[in-house]
């Protein structure tokens, strides 16, 4: 028992105070994109080609990454011989219009709240149930992160639950198999109405690494639209966690 | 030709003409031969060669730190291995329904991932007890957590599992098949989410296919970098997974540190490749990121305090008689057992069997520093937690060895073009066990099949072997001590 004690004061009290104070990620954290087309010399295209998943666009002089394909990798900024992409360690990439996940790198737009009869509902507790379609789990071990001590979930109001009957909406990860389609279906329709849905991860987005496989339908677009995007391969927890308060007003407003 | 296979190292690329293509009845010799003498089958898979379908069986054999290579034509079916050789039991599954070969006198020839057209996943003819006050349990493939998706069907009497079988394949997303014809701009995200929490495990497996097929050879400095990059996220993995175990025994001390010490290892990770999953870290060639001396500093500073925190929460946990309590005696596998299912990593060390990639085929950094095996006897979640608290201590260890004295060199040279017409393998110990890569390449440089054995494809059976004659409720524990990977499995 007093072991039990000791153990308890020694580990102290660890939970961030996000969004109180700013977040500190390390220097080499990937987050938005930084993109100076001025440096870049007509027809190139480094940084296309080096894209895995088509995220990054040349256009009228403009370099244009999509970030619901991103992956986040170092790959672009690498193959970019005039350092005129590369990444910024800002965590805050969550939107609420799918259109919002282009940029040039002028502005990007945030998540915006929930309308009002949303907020009514779920502004002061929001319970998801959580649904993996396919990916490689990334995106649930990051989603998961956010109930421990460190970011503490619950005290924004906000659950995971294991009964979609429970649940006042559905966190879809994943590029969702065929295999997964009608679970992800039947557990969508299993939660009671109003509800709303929100999509993690590039997979979910725009199928991610599998985008264009027939195994996989290229994300969670099946289910209806979204109120919440979450960029990433996997988003940063702190990624998750700033959507999540920035849909619930608690940032941002 | 030879009828004992081609002898071939893992990283080493062999002219595909050299491995040996016998008759089914030499083929089954050579498999027999080698497990009675101690090998274990790390690769048993079709490709396609000429229209029709080809059989590969990667044997590993622990004492010389060799592999081996051997090659049938089954036609349209062939006695099947499984009778007498257990651990080709999956394989031989998956065979079947990749390639429509039907291995004759398979006991349970069903589906491992319900890819074929009009296959409905779940949808199968399950082991079925009868009698009176015996009922089915069916859960999921969506669970109760933030888990991936799996189908478990238990056969009980009360409260006792008499038999559980599962059924995967939801994760499914054509990764093996989408690898072939590359390498190209996709390849390396493709191997670093195999899956997810094991990046770095696979995508150094990747990698070292890919760099035997070119013959490159990656300096030291960014072999010992690898190391500590799969090093970070067996140290990570292994304590989440003790704390999950804290939490399904409600010891939530436990539960609470470890899952902020796991992310401790996370971080570490995120400060050498800005990704707390190693994405990133692994490129063939070599690394992504190379490390600064402060950034070393950093590292190692950060090191200590966390393992001191790990080593007194989890502390806590063993002390605890009613933890003790639950894990002991519980979801055993004898020795006898492990062998025969062929399981390999923590899984395998804790009923007792000396098997482990990193010294029985050391490559890299492993050559320099070896790592000691964490062995156990007895066979239960106690003897799984166990060994993954004795690995997270020598991680540590091989950590902060591999950082106070990386060797200097470039951390990545190119990887041009890959040697036509060779096989190569790759054996790398992730946190969950072996991780198998094999590679082809066709006549023009490409990769005409690809391989994926993750550990758990393995090791999914040893899971539903543990659970009989356990109670249902145990099975989160139990299944925990396992925590196997669904992705990797289903590919
Ligand atoms: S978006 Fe990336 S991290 Fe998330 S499931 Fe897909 S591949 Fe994994």
């Amino acid at each position: 028992m007093i072991r039990t004690l000791i153990t308890r004061w020694r580990q102290g009290h660890r939970t961030i105070r996000y969004p109180d104070a700013l977040a500190v990620l390390p220097e080499r954290f990937r987050g938005l994109p930084a993109i100076d087309s001025a440096q870049c010399p007509n027809g190139c295209r480094e940084c296309v080609d080096a894209c895995p998943t088509g995220a990054v666009s040349v256009e009228g002089g403009h370099v244009r990454v999509h970030l619901g394909r991103c992956l986040f990798c170092p790959e672009c900024a690498q193959a970019c011989p005039h350092g005129a992409i590369g990444f910024t360690t800002d965590h805050r990439l969550a939107v609420s219009d799918p259109r919002d996940l282009l940029t040039d790198g002028r502005e990007y737009r945030l998540a915006r709240q929930l309308d009002e009869a949303s907020m009514r509902l779920f502004g002061r507790s929001l319970r998801l149930r959580q649904v993996s379609a396919g990916g490689c789990a990334g995106c649930e071990v990051e989603t998961n992160v956010l109930g421990t001590v460190v970011f503490d979930l619950g005290r924004f109001g906000i659950q995971f639950v294991a009964s979609p009957r429970h649940a006042d909406g559905l966190l879809v990860t994943g590029p969702v198999t065929r295999n997964m389609a009608a679970a992800l279906e039947k557990t969508y329709a299993a939660i009671p109405t109003p509800r709303i849905v929100i999509v993690v991860g590039a997979c979910a987005i725009s199928g991610g690494p599998y985008r264009g496989h027939p195994e996989a339908l290229d994300g969670a677009a099946s289910v209806g639209p979204a109120v919440l995007y979450v960029p990433g391969c996997p988003p940063h927890p702190l990624t998750i966690l700033d959507g999540l308060l920035r849909l619930l007003g608690r940032i941002g407003s | 030709m030879s009828t004992t296979g081609r002898e071939l190292m893992p990283g080493e690329a062999v002219p595909v003409g050299e491995i040996p293509v016998v008759s089914a009845a030499a083929f089954r010799n050579v498999v027999m031969d080698r497990i009675g003498r101690g090998d274990w089958l790390a690769a048993l898979f079709g490709h396609p060669v000429n229209g029709s379908v080809r059989v590969t069986a990667i044997l590993a054999c622990p004492r010389f730190g060799e592999l081996r290579a051997v090659a049938f034509d089954p036609g349209a079916s062939y006695p099947a291995l499984t009778p007498e050789c257990l651990e080709a039991h999956w394989f031989e599954r998956e065979l079947h329904e990749q390639w429509g070969v039907t291995p004759v006198g398979h006991p349970w020839l069903k589906p491992v991932r319900f890819t074929t057209p009009g296959a409905i996943p779940g949808v199968t003819d399950y082991f079925a007890v009868a009698g009176e006050e015996v009922h089915e349990v069916a859960v999921g493939p969506v669970h109760a957590g933030i888990i991936e998706p799996g189908h478990f069907r238990f056969q009980c009497h009360g409260e006792d599992v008499l038999h559980l079988e599962i059924s995967l394949g939801y994760q499914h997303r054509g990764v093996e098949r989408a690898l072939v014809g590359g390498p190209n701009a996709r390849t390396i995200h493709y191997l670093e989410t195999l899956s997810g929490d094991a990046s770095a495990g696979h995508a150094t497996a990747g990698a070292e296919v890919l760099e035997s097929l070119a013959g490159v050879r990656p300096s030291d400095r960014s072999l010992a970098l690898r190391a500590v990059g799969l090093e970070l996220e067996r140290m990570a993995n292994h304590t989440g997974d003790l704390g999950a175990l804290a939490g399904d025994v409600a010891f939530l001390p436990t539960a609470s540190y470890c899952g902020r010490l796991r992310g401790e290892f996370l971080n570490m990770t995120a400060m050498i490749c800005g990704s707390r999953l190693g994405r990133g870290l692994v490129r063939p060639g070599g690394v992504g990121f190379d490390v600064t001396a402060e950034l070393v500093r950093d590292l190692l500073g950060r090191l200590d305090p966390a393992m001191r925190e790990f080593t007194d929460s989890v502390r806590l946990l063993f002390e605890s008689p009613s933890v003790v309590a639950r894990f002991e005696h519980l979801g055993t596998l004898t020795r006898h057992e492990a062998v025969k299912m062929g399981l390999v990593g923590p899984a395998a060390r804790a009923s007792g069997v000396a098997r482990d990639v990193r010294s029985d085929f050391p490559s890299g950094a492993y050559r320099w520093i070896p790592v000691l095996l964490a062995l156990k006897e007895s066979g239960d979640v106690m003897a799984r937690a166990r060994v993954r608290w004795q690995e997270v201590h020598q991680a540590a260890s091989f950590v902060r060895q591999v950082l106070s004295r990386l060797p200097e060199g470039e951390p990545w040279r190119p990887v041009r073009g890959l040697q036509p017409g060779r096989l190569a393998v790759s054996l790398v110990e992730g946190w969950r066990g072996a991780i198998c890569h094999v590679a082809l390449t066709g006549d023009e440089g490409r990769i005409a099949a690809y391989k994926v054995v993750d550990p758990s494809f393995h090791n999914w059976f040893g899971l539903a072997r543990a659970m009989r004659r356990q109670q249902i409720s145990d099975f989160p524990v139990c299944n925990k001590s396992f925590n196997l990977s669904y992705c990797g499995h289903d590919l």
